[in-house]
């Protein structure tokens, strides 16, 4: 009777919210909006504050924003500040994690799972391949889809495989503190240099070269590599904290 | 009606059922195994709906590291329930 409930309570609700969406000057009906109109057309045409003609993969130049990946030209060049925020985000969570969990003398936590041959064997293997599609992704986040987040968490993944292989495994937890606070004080000090050539606070300054070329798009792969070391490093670290336990 | 049409609506209602089998599941583990699978399920509609940015992210966070942080947690929660 409850579960029925709730299933009629949330179906209410559903149709609730699409009859109040429909046709709405919000959310027109499927089909009748010119997208040409709107922001995300200037973002595509990367003309928001001037028109620089048709954008051609591989032969456009000096584009007002050069990442190939356009989500990567929103995220990381027109709303760079957002994407601070989001690094900030994770850096309070990890701080979190590290005040509830984080003790002076830790040791690894024991549990009833050992890692077996095909674990160990099969982790070896594997955490080199992690660890360079997890790089991979952080350099091209310009070109391809993916970018500093999810490359670093592929990072902290084979991390966390190298713990899971191995009983007694600790990683150098240090050294990630250091990475961490360096990539994150380096991301701001590209904004404080933006603000002081440029005139904006992350504002590329750099050339932005041909559009789709590896060394191309200005700050912007500094950027993500910088984001892809502090997230692998914090997600390292999260992890390091949910693995040990206080003793010796 | 095409076949990615199909494919897109058999998706969308497995991860309704897998986030209901999620909730109501008896076992802590169950229910991390099929939150695991609605993970991947929504990588494959985000696929779908060409957000290969968002299907990365889904894929490495979702149905990676938090299953393998849950999974760790419960074991060391179960050991320490045996202890005490």
């Amino acid at each position: 009777m409850k579960n029925f409930l709730a299933l009629a309570l949330s179906l209410f609700i559903g149709f609730l919210i699409i009859m109040s969406l429909r046709n709405n000057v919000a959310f027109p009906e499927y089909g009748t909006v010119n997208v040409a109109s709107r922001v995300s057309q200037a973002y595509l045409d990367r003309d928001v504050t001037e028109n620089p003609g048709t954008v051609i993969f591989g032969e456009s130049v000096n584009l007002e924003s050069g990442p190939a990946n356009t989500v990567t030209a929103i995220v990381a060049d027109y709303r760079s500040f957002d994407t601070l925020g989001e690094v900030t985000v994770l850096f309070v969570s990890s701080l979190g994690v590290a005040l509830l969990l984080g003790t002076k003398k830790q040791k690894r936590l024991e549990v009833d799972f050992h890692p077996n041959f095909m674990l160990r064997v099969g982790s070896r293997a594997l955490f080199g391949i992690i660890l360079m599609t997890g790089i991979y992704v952080a350099i091209h986040g310009h070109l391809t889809p993916g970018g500093g987040f999810p490359g670093g968490a592929m990072i902290a993944s084979s991390m966390l495989l190298l713990y899971l292989a191995n009983d007694s495994f600790r990683a150098k937890i240090k050294g990630f503190k250091i990475l961490e606070s360096a990539a994150g004080s380096a991301y701001i000090l590209i904004g404080l240099i933006g603000l002081l050539v440029g005139g904006y606070f992350l504002q590329n300054v750099l050339d932005n070269g041909t559009l789709g070329s590896l060394f191309s798009a200005g700050f912007i792969p500094i950027i993500y590599v910088l984001i892809g070391l502090k997230v692998g490093s914090e997600i390292s670290g999260v992890i390091d904290n949910f693995l040990t336990e206080e003793g010796v | 009606m095409t076949v990615i049409n199909i494919i897109e609506i058999v998706i969308s209602i497995l991860v309704i059922l897998l986030a209901f089998l999620a909730i109501n599941s008896k076992t802590l583990i169950k229910s991390v195994m099929f939150l695991s699978g609605l993970s991947m399920l929504s990588v494959l509609g985000f696929v779908l709906m060409k957000a290969p940015d968002v299907a990365v992210t889904e894929a490495v966070i979702g149905s990676g590291l938090v299953t393998a942080l849950f999974v760790y947690t419960l074991l060391a929660v179960g050991k320490r329930g045996k202890k005490a």
